[in-house]
């Protein structure tokens, strides 16, 4: 059994020791109080006691809410140095690089004549931005990513809790091997991933083309005009439905069983406590799945540009990341690319940031 | 768990026998159909790796000439990974330290500034602190690829693209690390164990190490987010490197399938690339299976608060 798992189920019917995490911060205001009335009536303890006493007092007295005493002293510079490390690798690679994309995506490079010569910048205003809206290869790849996503995500994510639901009843056997099994493909790396599908689609390489044409039957086209995006989201599912899976399992275990003791004394199967117990605790974690799957989807560039020269249905402007990418490295328009970039950016967290509110407002997650 | 401990009121003797008959009924037609849905899924997710065995024992002709999922006569593995080392000057071999070295060198440097950053935020209070938490969770949800462009134009302009640097710094950002070691600090580490160590004249860093010592399987766990993510990484050293030198094994096998599936660049490397990605996936398969236990632990902490 995990540290995590033990620690957050309720310490019922178990005797000393076992809830110690959940009495010590009581213990502890009674001992900031006590040491406060100490302070007031005793000179002599306090003047023993002065060090300690004088931080309790400084703790009650400047913070006056109840959580006040988990702060010690203020001490000032402590914090921010230890923030220091991150927080600057942040502001330079993180901050930076967006404030930069917003300034770059506000220019235009223009080449004269027959592109020879130093390209002339000169400023655009939002001129870029409404291009980027008008465009279609924009909006198409965005509606594409977005339909492949409302299929892919629910499909991926229902499989994962479907086979985490599993793991956890008492039905199965070998779950130990059952886990590494469905979570092995995430050892492999996205791109690998793709590479390897995409021996497998291809119609000289492919087994499983060759072995439906041995029976006789016709031809299966997995990179064909209709069915390349959905060969493109069996990669995905394939890859990260373990990971989800192990998600939700960790957030299973972490119910308390005694949660499901009171319910099948009541007489309650196996799938009625699937559905009224476990699926409901288990929502924050099919959120937070949902809500990087939503990011991961969007950002969809991989698996295309791999399969971009076995399918001729796939084009320079597939999905967003792939445009901006073809726009910036073979089109060399880099303020088109940063436009691009940027508006994509905020799509992506409107769509998560909304998802995620909604989700808050219904299930009170 | 401690179900056994749960004193429950028995139910009288005959009424134990038939629910208990009922059970084992019901149990063993649900255990078939269960275990018939988890092997069927099995099969889907090893397959790939089947196949991808199987192949790496062909020979190129073999890979085409013969089915896909069983051996061919002749037995090629050895000669595919002589190849794979000597081909190009063994590049692969390179390949694979590079991405060790992205990966480790990443991993372990951003997973300690995350630590640090987690503990300021959750055990100090300071002016900006919910500012600066908000600000980091806001950049979970930025998109990594949107950045890679912005960030390669940011480098070019000082020069840094195609260097070892212009891959291994931007790694070393976790926001999702913070994140992590935050609840951690929060919930593993006691305000009165710091008290204790100040009081005892241990410096705010020395007060640091012993909270460290205490959120070790949250370090555990980012450490393995941050390394899984550099090792898997390809958009960005795909943006920023020109030089095959630099590439990670992401990179370098994507550049040899190009080659390859170009009929006119005349170089055909399927059964390299076919054995690469067998041996560049096999550290990450141990890794999991020995630390699966952190992942799961590290996994529950993210989402059940989150």
């Amino acid at each position: 059994m995990d540290e995590t798992a033990r620690e957050r189920s309720p310490p019922f019917k178990k005797s000393n020791g076992g809830d110690r995490s959940h009495q010590s911060p009581r213990i502890d205001r009674y001992n900031i109080v006590f040491v406060l009335m100490d302070s007031q009536g005793n000179v002599k303890e306090r003047q023993l006691k002065e060090e300690k006493n004088r931080m309790a007092l400084e703790v009650i007295s400047r913070n006056s809410h109840p959580h006040a005493h988990r702060t010690f002293r203020r001490r000032a510079p402590a914090p921010y140095l230890f923030l220091m490390p991150f927080g600057l690798l942040f502001i330079l690679f993180f901050i930076a690089p967006i404030v930069y994309a917003i300034y770059q995506s506000l220019f235009r490079s223009q080449r004269s004549g027959l592109g020879l010569g130093a390209p002339i910048v000169s400023f655009n205003g939002l001129a870029n931005f409404a291009d980027v809206l008008h465009d279609s290869n924009f909006s198409s790849g965005v509606g594409r990513v977005l339909l492949y996503g409302i299929v892919q995500v629910p499909v991926m994510l229902g499989l994962a809790l479907i086979l985490a639901l599993f793991l956890d009843s008492a039905a199965a056997r070998f779950k130990p091997f059952f886990r590494l099994a469905f979570f092995a493909p995430y050892a492999v790396p996205g791109i690998i991933a793709a590479l390897l599908w995409g021996y497998l689609y291809d119609p000289a390489l492919s087994p499983f083309v060759k072995g439906v044409q041995a029976l006789g039957l016709p031809r299966p086209d997995f990179l064909g005009a209709g069915s390349v995006l959905w060969s493109i989201a069996n990669i995905a599912t394939w890859t990260y439905t373990g990971y989800n899976m192990l998600i939700i399992f960790a957030a299973l275990q972490a119910i308390p069983t005694e949660l499901y003791e009171s319910a099948r004394i009541d007489g309650g199967s196996g799938w009625y406590i699937a559905w009224h117990i476990k699926i409901p605790l288990v929502v924050p974690a099919l959120v937070l799945t949902c809500i990087f799957s939503i990011i991961g989807t969007l950002q969809l560039f991989g698996e295309p540009q791999v399969l971009l020269p076995i399918s001729n249905n796939i084009s320079s402007s597939y999905t967003p990341v792939l445009y901006a990418y073809n726009t910036a490295f073979n089109y060399n328009n880099y303020n088109y690319a940063a436009a691009l970039s940027v508006v994509l950016a905020l799509v992506i967290c409107v769509l998560s940031f909304g998802f995620l509110r909604v989700t808050q407002r219904q299930a009170g997650v | 768990m401690s179900q056994h401990i749960v004193s429950e009121p028995l139910p009288d003797i005959q009424e134990v026998v038939t629910t208990g008959q009922r059970q084992f009924r019901r149990f063993n037609l649900n255990t078939i159909g269960v275990m018939t849905f988890l092997f069927v899924f099995t099969v889907y997710f090893l397959v790939p790796f089947f196949w991808l065995i199987v192949s790496s024992t062909k020979s190129q002709a073999d890979l085409f000439g013969t089915f896909g999922l069983w051996f061919a006569p002749d037995f090629n593995l050895f000669t595919n990974l002589q190849q794979l080392f000597t081909f190009n000057d063994g590049i692969y071999a390179r390949w694979l330290l590079n991405t060790l070295l992205y990966a480790g060198v990443g991993a372990v440097l951003g997973t300690f500034f995350a630590s640090m950053a987690g503990y300021a935020l959750a055990k100090y209070t300071f002016r900006g602190r919910n500012l600066a938490f908000s600000i980091i969770l806001g950049a979970i949800l930025v998109p990594a690829t949107t950045l890679a462009l912005p960030l390669y134009l940011l480098m070019s302009s000082v020069g840094l693209t195609n260097t070892y640097w212009s891959v291994l710094l931007p790694s070393l950002v976790s926001p999702f690390g913070v994140y992590l070691a935050r609840i951690y600090a929060a919930a593993a580490v006691p305000d009165e164990l710091l008290e204790a160590a100040r009081i005892d004249g241990a410096s705010e860093f020395g007060t640091f190490r012993i909270a460290l010592h205490l959120m070790t399987p949250a370090l555990v766990t980012i450490l393995l987010f941050q390394f899984v993510a550099i090792w898997n990484n390809y958009f960005l050293p795909l943006v920023m490197l020109n030089d095959p030198n630099l590439f990670p094994i992401t990179v370098g096998l994507q550049s040899w399938n190009v080659t390859t599936s170009n009929p006119s660049s005349g170089q055909t490397t399927y059964n390299l690339i076919v054995t690469g990605a067998l041996l560049s996936s096999i550290p990450l398969l141990i890794g999991c299976i020995i630390l699966q236990r952190f992942w799961r632990s590290g996994l529950g902490a993210g989402s059940v608060k989150g």
